[in-house]
């Protein structure tokens, strides 16, 4: 089994925003889910890093531990089922791993903060939208619930949702998906993070709405230099606001690289595959491009490289050698042993 | 009703035509004396064809009435008002006997792999099922082998037949429910977002089975989804909802390269395309406010309350679904039916020169 | 938290080959179904509800421990000739009241009959009540809620309503009165009588779990082949339906056995010659102080009853709720 932990990692390998000081900084990150058909190995060594006023985007398919890196990087992980197994979570400095429940919890929140997919689960139904975004008022920063209020109507205007003042006292199931969205961004902003983690923000939401509340999100992003780790499984969201991809399958991160050149130029035969199947122009009549095969098991995960079974360019070392992270360009990695002939349009 | 020259370019008699179609679903008040308050407007007066071994392709976004339609063609709704006519006959007159034969022929794909299949049933069972509700179709001695060969088509293993659905992936269990689909060799398959719940890597699997499956048995597809570039791509025509009705319909090139209603303008600026480099390039239309509630739809034209292009006339006379009048003696693509009043080309949208298209949201 | 899916995903996709399934187009139909790839989890088969409950229940101590009282019980329900030779009418009067002896571990109660006969014996009245009364509402629950969840309209509402009245009867209350009127030495009337107050609760359950599965797409499926009412109904909600049911059911025949013994206790329940905990308890509840052991023994045999019925059917729902997995 090569998906042993203590695989030779070249230095180049190093994320491709580590030359600057970084806002967060993932090393080596191993979540395991243990359950009754075995352990489910969701995270294996991943480094990400992110700095302020940056978006990186994490790009996979449901199972490529692209969502449990973010819960893991939260807190908020599932324990159990859910293990952090190893690695470091270094957020302005400090190890993440290393601290107290309490600490933890106040870092959460008032440092980084998380949008989900689902924004009417993730409110809660019986308070009002005004009561819950000033509730971050009123923990956080000891406000009174009048000052509170006042604050929830400011930041109600401010995502964009007309006649706050008149809406502050309704209920979620009273907004549409869109506007509930809003929310929570607004809720995520609240306490001013410099870190905001969306997991798929924009998944639930109709494509005209979609649209309005990625803008917002990378206006605010803007507005107030925060990171931003984009969850998605949308090859088109990332190609419209991210600074750096990093697309994750089978727990691993198996290729990073500046937005442009990624697309240009893939360095990961399943980078290829998965931009070769989105339905194009040109080749409508003909067959898409498919990746064959299925997303492994991540009870058992294939040794050697995990995307070798999928592979058009597997090879024998492929089917025994997990590919560390070799440096293609600067600030540009991949994981594949051939990826000098998949940058070069080998198929 | 007049269609586009495009319409009749790919395929011949048309199978389906839907004529008006209604489905009001009653809002009541009371729990003994149930009173009627209202109703939600689902789906509100639509029209189209769908013409023989055509893919029709209707997008929309939730809660445009697109699955509403879907269900009142495979009949698990009943219109309200207006005809469903199959080789000329409206089928939402027809009941026993006559209906159940008639719903051999038009089959339905669902969306969510996870809970279209039974999970109590085998794959064997599930495919198998269609016989047994009509066993006409199939002598008893030959289902297994039927059913066999129907998994060998959607690329399924044949031994699988024994095993549950929760053995297999979204995208096999997607395979399993077209296999199901097909037991009857229907000639029309009404697939709901078929695709939308899978991974992206099996999305194409899926697309290009439906499409090899069309050749090989001569369907007629109408597709929903809201994944514009799926639809783009298996489509011959497209129709384009909104808040009930149809906004636009044509060739899949008349509608994204020459639309002219602003709904569908706005819809298909607002697709995030996956190129970095067309990031700064592209005039995008970004609608005010959400959708209205089907239930209490602005009166005259349905978009009006979120378009640019907006005036008196739209609040006061509902656009019918035409050819504009500005395009009648075209002969360009721009010459499709397009329920606006004012319909007109975008300064083409999408395309490089497109500096200007942003329009005050 | 809509992504902590990822995990469950990996179980889902987990149990069993279903890496041994991939497709890849051509390739998967040239591979034998057994081969699995060496990715095939150690775990073995895939399993479902049922067989996955039953893989839970046999691991669970609660669940066996009070499966076997309940053979026990069952078994010496239908021959307490089996572990008690006595007869349980016969009194000695002489030994009113005595405490233990040879041959006689319980004692003798006022008649002076043979308390463990007795208790034995008493036995087949318990679970002839409870296992009749339970399979009588939840027949009749089921089959009401069910129809009533499928087919919804003005029958529902009806038997909604019907059930809310039935909820609103104080049970003790009611039995003494409906019971009072019946001079019957059997334990039909009992039986009758929970059903009528048992039903609307397994309904209820029932027409829930339709209503639920009914909106599976599956029976859409179902509908849209042109399948009959009968054949939804029996073939696709029905099997996915039944497991709440079966679990309610459960959890009431350890309450309707605690039911008999009460009514029985007031006099409105089963009467002598019957031999009932219930009455035993009732009979020996005046001479508590003096001699205990006649109310111990049937009340401690009728406790124990009880809760492996109702321990038996927690360990049930926990193995069959779903949410818990």
């Amino acid at each position: 089994m090569t998906q042993n932990d203590h695989q030779p990692r070249t230095d180049e390998a190093a994320p491709p925003t580590a030359g600057r000081p970084g806002l967060l900084d993932v090393r080596d990150l191993r979540v395991e889910f243990r359950t009754r058909d075995g352990i489910a190995q969701a995270v294996n060594g991943v480094d990400l890093a992110v700095t302020a006023g940056q978006t990186l985007a994490v790009l996979g398919e449901s199972g490529s531990g692209k969502s449990v890196t973010a819960q893991a990087v939260m807190g908020i992980l599932d324990s159990p089922p859910g293990f952090v197994t190893g690695g470091e979570i270094l957020f302005q400095g400090r190890d993440l791993l290393k601290l107290g429940k309490e600490e933890r919890r106040k870092v959460r929140g008032a440092k980084m903060a998380m949008i989900f997919q689902d924004a009417l689960s993730s409110l809660n139904p019986v308070l009002s939208v005004g009561a819950q975004l000033g509730e971050m008022y009123t923990v956080h920063e000891g406000l009174s619930r009048k000052a509170a209020r006042g604050k929830a109507v400011e930041l109600m205007q401010r995502v964009g949702i007309p006649a706050a003042e008149a809406r502050v006292s309704d209920y979620p199931h009273q907004f549409s998906g869109g506007m509930r969205q809003r929310i929570m961004i607004a809720m995520a902003l609240a306490l001013e993070p410099d870190l905001i983690i969306a997991d798929e923000p924009t998944t639930a939401l109709d494509v005209t709405v979609q649209a309005q509340v990625m803008d917002l999100l990378a206006e605010l992003q803007r507005e107030f230099t925060m990171g931003l780790i984009l969850i998605t499984h949308d090859l088109g969201v990332v190609a419209d606001v991210a600074d750096t991809i990093a697309v994750m399958y089978a727990g691993r991160i198996v290729e990073t690289s500046p937005v442009h050149q990624l697309y240009k130029a893939p360095a990961h035969p399943y980078t290829r595959g998965l931009l070769d199947s989105i339905p194009r122009v040109d080749l409508k009549g003909q067959q898409l491009y498919a990746i064959k095969g299925l997303p492994p098991n991540l009870t058992a995960i294939p040794p050697g490289c995990p995307f070798n079974p999928r592979c058009p360019l597997a090879r024998d070392i492929c089917r025994t050698d997990l590919p560390p992270l070799y440096e293609v360009a600067p600030g540009r990695a991949s994981a594949c042993h051939f990826w000098k002939e998949t940058l070069d349009g080998a198929r | 009703m007049e269609r586009g020259e495009g319409a009749a370019r790919k395929a011949g008699e048309p199978i389906l035509e839907i004529r008006d179609l209604v489905k009001h679903y009653p809002l009541t008040q009371g729990i003994v004396f149930r009173k009627q308050i209202g109703a939600v407007k689902a789906v509100d007066g639509v029209s189209f064809d769908l013409h023989k071994g055509e893919t029709l392709g209707i997008v929309g976004e939730s809660g445009c009435g697109k699955s509403t339609v879907a269900k009142m063609l495979v009949g698990l709704e009943q219109p309200t008002s207006g005809q469903i006519l199959y080789q000329g006959e409206d089928i939402t007159r027809l009941s026993g006997r006559a209906l159940k034969a008639v719903r051999r022929n038009i089959q339905m794909v669902f969306q969510d792999p996870y809970t279209s299949l039974n999970p109590r049933m085998t794959v064997g069972d599930i495919v198998g099922e269609p016989y047994e509700i009509h066993p006409e179709v199939a002598p008893k001695g030959e289902r297994r082998k039927k059913v066999q060969d129907l998994l060998d088509v959607v690329g399924l293993n044949p031994e699988y037949i024994n095993r549950y659905p929760h053995q297999f992936s979204g995208g096999q269990r997607q395979r399993i429910g077209i296999a199901r689909g097909l037991a009857l060799r229907p000639e029309i398959i009404v697939a709901d977002e078929p695709v939308s719940a899978l991974d992206v890597s099996v999305q194409a699997q899926v697309v290009n089975l439906l499409e090899q499956l069309q050749d090989e048995f001569d369907l007629s597809y109408v597709f929903i989804a809201h994944d514009l570039s799926v639809v783009r791509h298996i489509s011959d025509r497209v129709a384009v909802m909104y808040l009930g009705r149809l906004a636009e319909i044509g060739t899949d090139a008349q509608i994204y390269e020459h639309p002219t209603h602003p709904y569908t303008q706005a819809l298909l600026s607002a697709v995030p395309v996956p190129d970095p480099e067309a990031r700064d390039r592209r005039g995008r239309i970004l609608l005010a406010g959400d959708v209205p509630s089907p239930a209490d739809p602005p009166s005259g034209c349905r978009f009006r309350t979120r378009c640019w292009k907006a005036q008196a006339l739209c609040a006061e006379v509902v656009p019918p679904l035409e050819v504009p009048e500005r395009f009648r003696d075209s002969e360009g693509p721009e010459r499709h039916d397009s329920a606006c009043h004012f319909a007109a080309e975008r300064d083409a949208v999408g395309s490089e020169q497109d500096e200007r298209g942003g329009c005050p949201a | 938290m809509p992504e902590s899916y990822v995990p469950k995903e990996a179980i889902t996709h987990g149990d069993g080959g279903t890496a041994a399934l991939a497709i890849g187009e051509a390739e998967s139909l040239e591979r034998p179904p057994g081969a699995g790839p060496p990715s095939a989890p150690p775990t073995g088969k895939p399993r479902g509800l049922w067989s996955d409950a039953w893989h839970d229940l046999r691991r669970n101590p609660v669940f066996v421990i009070s499966g076997l009282v309940i053979i026990f019980l069952a078994i010496i329900a239908i021959w307490p000739q089996l572990i008690a030779t006595g007869n349980p009418y016969r009194a000695d009067l002489a030994k009113a009241q005595a405490g233990a002896e040879p041959g006689h571990p319980f004692g003798f109660d006022t008649q002076g009959r043979d308390v463990y006969t007795r208790v034995v014996y008493g036995a087949r009245a318990s679970i002839t009540v409870g296992t009749c009364a339970t399979a009588g509402a939840a027949l009749l629950g089921s089959l009401l809620g069910a129809l009533a969840g499928f087919y919804g309209g003005w029958g529902d509402n009806l038997l909604s309503r019907t059930a809310d009245i039935f909820f609103g009867i104080p049970v003790i209350l009611g039995g003494l009165v409906f019971l009072s009127v019946i001079t019957s030495s059997t334990v039909w009337p009992v039986v009758g009588f929970i059903v009528l107050l048992g039903w609307p609760q397994v309904a209820r359950i029932a027409r829930g779990s339709v209503v639920t599965a009914k909106q599976n797409d599956y029976v859409q499926a179902a509908r849209a082949l042109g399948a009959g009412n009968r054949r939804m109904l029996l073939r696709h909600i029905a099997p996915n339906a039944i497991a709440p049911v079966i679990v309610v059911a459960t959890i009431a025949l350890g309450t309707y056995i605690a039911l008999e013994a009460t009514l029985s206790y007031l006099g409105a329940g089963l009467k002598p010659p019957t031999v009932s905990w219930g009455i035993d308890i009732s009979a020996a509840s005046t001479y508590i102080r003096n001699a205990p052991h006649m109310l111990l023994w049937p009340a401690g045999a009728l406790s124990i009853t009880v809760l492996a019925f109702i321990m038996l059917g927690d360990a049930v729902r926990d193995a069959l709720d779903p949410k818990l997995r």
